[in-house]
């Protein structure tokens, strides 16, 4: 039987953290029970982006988009949607809902419209546990195309002319970089692809392994096949236990295939492909030390050159990218290099992935072309700030980027802009902060992370950090002056300069960018003694205003009881007891509660 | 997996498992599935569309069903659309769908023994 309705159920981790996993049998039992089960298909894919959305039922041919379903919704999707051909306006992603209540097709829709899906191409579309869905969408062709018609070099200068950077952080051309461990003749080479997003925030390539793992093995095994390689190693955090299990499946399905093996499409090359799995440092993104981590030893970097493609894993010529950079190599080799450099701009070409988060209506992943503004992301793409909050900053680059201020929201989105501001593209963390954030406050929280991460070989970067984030801490106190400040943009200068690796070298750079754009906020904690975002708890003081209106929620609440006043009159808080710990914020139905 | 041509094979077999999905802009076959429609034997009739177009391997053709249309009376209603135009036939049953797939769908002329009303918006 030939299925007339396909429907997708999204089975990323944040919809199943959302409580996703439930959904197919609820599908199978009221599918049975109308007797129309042989007539759906179901499908588990991987993220489709707007994780605050989740989980969704995408219901093809039509393509409409239900969101935020829930178990109990199931039954009725089944029984109006799939039996009666009724579509559950109630259920239906808002913005997929015209006007006149009609409802748009899943990629019509705001979010998808201004973006350009390449690494994601089958992400929410396919299953990703049946390779023969990755074949029908033209899966391992590219590699076919490399092993039967193109040597070698001709793949590398493809690979140069579609102008792919690497989309772990650094930048650099992918197709340079084979050329390379190319040129560097050895008897075994080695291919690694970095899974090991150490971003906080950030699950970009978390997603691509989830939802087409299978992108990432044929990149893989075109960049082995590009340098001549044999090996080829995916290194994953071990926190991505989806990621893992996916990427097995799809590994032993191209081995039953013949795509993994001997003589791979008749044309006599072999490639195996092994999974490494990391404990999760930060620093184990980092190459050396994630190749040190592979060879068994501690994670730690060590000084380059000699580069990798020189001296890389057992000292043999090896190249290392990113997730994302693999999952778009084998559609650049299907569609050809002058397709893909026909997107972007001038330097930075194809697309790039950000998570998008923080304080923005539509979080999740978003996949845009390079030259796209800042102000298309947060505004058209993610619907902009909740609750009618100015937007303050967006934070890109994660703990080794930096902040950029809403005069320059119109800035296109490229690895040289956005170094030039003073943050960076980094693998795609993208936090939107509002005006209830305090910048001092944010570096702090950057600062702990990468003092906890650093692996402490050298002295810059183990000690600067960690005095880095005591100067923080002591103007978040009130206790510090303006030479204070002086002094904190000093040190980070010297701990950019002087740390051995990339971990050390841009921990300052949150620091860096916010003293850029927000050294006034940084003033005003030292000389007027005042947070302006609210949350350096020395620095302020909850308050009620007389907008109460005296529901008592606030007294319910407080976890020190330290407000009173009796039903529908003002009520007050003592502040000698008062540990602003800001739930009453929260829960105040009329704001009435605030900090200064 | 000895060449290309074992590779081309699996993408044909499998294209059914995905066609359906992503952009729909060819011909839609709206299948009238409301009570009135399922007791009047509408579902046979949608099962006879989606079976017959695998077959002929009609695959910019997509089948949906879809909710009352108000005219209860001559159910089941079926609906082509194809860009602007409109198709309503009547009074469907399985031997209609066959004609429709063969002189509509395939061979592009309206079985006009069916049709209460071309080009209805
Ligand atoms: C501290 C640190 C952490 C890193 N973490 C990652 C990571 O999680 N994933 C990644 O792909 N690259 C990471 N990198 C960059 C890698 O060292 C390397 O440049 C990258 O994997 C190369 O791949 P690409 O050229 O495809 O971007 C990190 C670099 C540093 C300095
Ligand atoms: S910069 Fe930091 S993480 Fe890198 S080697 Fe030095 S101590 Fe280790
Ligand atoms: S900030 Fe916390 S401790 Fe202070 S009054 Fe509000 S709920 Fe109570
Ligand atoms: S929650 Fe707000 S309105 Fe209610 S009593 Fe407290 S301050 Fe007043």
């Amino acid at each position: 039987m030939i299925e007339r309705s396909h429907v997708l159920i999204c089975s990323g981790s944040n919809c199943v953290a959302r409580g996703a996993k439930s959904l197919r049998a609820e599908f199978e039992e009221h599918l049975s029970n109308l007797g129309i089960r042989h007539e759906i298909k179901l499908v588990n894919t991987g993220c489709v982006g707007l994780c605050e959305q989740g989980p969704f039922v995408i219901v093809y041919p039509e393509g409409v988009f239900y969101a935020l379903v829930k178990s109990k919704d199931i039954k009725v999707i089944c029984e109006e949607h799939l039996y009666k051909g009724r579509i559950v306006e109630r259920l239906v992603f808002d913005e997929a809902l015209t006007e006149n209540k009609e409802v748009k097709a899943f990629d019509e829709i705001k979010f998808y419209a201004k973006q350009t899906r390449i690494a994601n191409r089958n992400c929410g579309l396919i299953n990703p546990d049946d390779i023969e869905e990755y074949i029908a969408r033209n899966g391992y062709r590219g590699l076919g195309k490399a092993l039967l018609e193109m040597t070698r070099m001709e793949v590398i200068e493809e690979m140069m002319a579609s102008g792919l950077r690497g989309r772990g952080g650094g930048g650099f051309p992918t197709g340079l970089k084979w050329k390379f461990a190319y040129n560097n003749e050895s008897d075994q080479k080695y291919v690694i692809c970095n899974a090991d997003e150490g971003d906080p925030g950030a699950f970009m390539d978390r997603a691509l392994l989830e939802g087409d793992p299978h992108s990432i093995i044929e990149g893989l095994m075109i960049a082995g096949y590009a340098i001549g390689a044999d090996k080829g190693y995916v290194y994953v955090r071990i926190e991505y236990p989806t990621a893992i299990e996916k990427l097995k499946t799809a590994i032993n399905q191209a081995k039953n295939l013949g795509l993994i093996g001997n003589d791979i499409f008749g044309s006599g090359f072999n490639f195996d492909i092994e999974i490494r799995l990391g404990a999760g440092a930060f620093v184990c993104g980092e190459e050396t030390a994630l190749i040190a981590s592979i060879e068994g030893g501690r994670g730690m970097s060590r000084n380059k050159p000699p580069f990798p493609a020189e001296k890389g894993l057992w000292d043999k010529p090896t190249i290392i990218n990113n997730v994302e950079t693999l999952a778009n190599v084998p559609e650049i080799l299907f569609q050809g290099a002058e397709w893909f450099a026909k997107i972007g701009t001038e330097k930075s070409k194809g697309t790039k992935v950000f998570s998008l988060g923080g304080n923005i209506k539509n979080a999740g992943l978003v996949e845009v072309p390079m030259g796209t503004t800042l102000r298309e992301v947060i505004y058209d793409i993610g619907g902009g700030i909740p609750n009618n909050k100015e937007l303050k900053a967006v934070q890109t680059g994660g703990p080794s980027g930096g902040a950029i201020p809403p005069h320059l929201l119109d800035l296109k989105i490229e690895y040289e802009t956005l170094h030039e501001v003073g943050s960076m593209m980094g693998s795609g963390g993208m936090v939107v902060i509002d005006e209830d954030n305090c910048m001092v406050d944010i570096c702090r929280f950057y600062l702990e992370f990468t003092v906890d991460e650093s692996c402490g070989k050298c002295t810059p970067c183990r000690e600067g950090t960690k005095k880095m984030l005591e100067m923080l801490n002591i103007i978040s106190s009130g206790h510090g002056t303006l030479e204070d400040i002086d002094k904190l943009e000093h040190l980070a200068k010297m701990v950019k300069n002087s740390s051995l690796c990339g971990l050390g070298q841009a921990a300052p750079n949150p620091i860096l960018s916010m003293l850029e754009h927000f050294r006034d906020e940084f003033e005003t904690h030292v000389v007027d003694k005042k947070c302006p975002g609210g949350k350096c708890k020395a620095l302020i003081e909850i308050f009620i205003t007389d907008d109460c209106i005296g529901c008592t929620k606030c007294v319910a609440n407080c976890p020190v009881n330290c407000i009173t006043g009796t039903a529908k009159q003002l009520h007050t808080i003592d502040t000698s007891v008062c540990i602003k710990c800001g739930i009453c914020k929260n829960v105040c139905p009329v704001d009435a509660i605030i900090s200064i | 997996m000895k060449s290309l041509d074992d590779l081309k094979k699996i993408r044909d077999a499998a294209q059914s498992k995905v066609q359906m999905r992503g952009k729909n802009e060819g011909i839609r076959v709206l299948v009238g599935m409301a009570t009135c429609g399922i007791s009047a034997g509408a579902r046979p009739v949608m099962n006879k569309f989606v079976e017959k177009i695998a077959e002929y391997n009609l695959d910019k053709i997509t089948v949906t069903p879809v909710g009352c249309i108000g005219e209860c009376a001559i159910e089941p209603i079926v609906e082509i659309l194809q860009g602007e135009n409109r198709t309503t036939y009547c009074r469907v049953d399985v031997e209609a769908t066959e004609r429709i797939i063969k002189e509509h769908l395939i061979g592009g002329k309206v079985v006009s023994d069916y049709v209460i009303g071309k080009y209805r918006l």
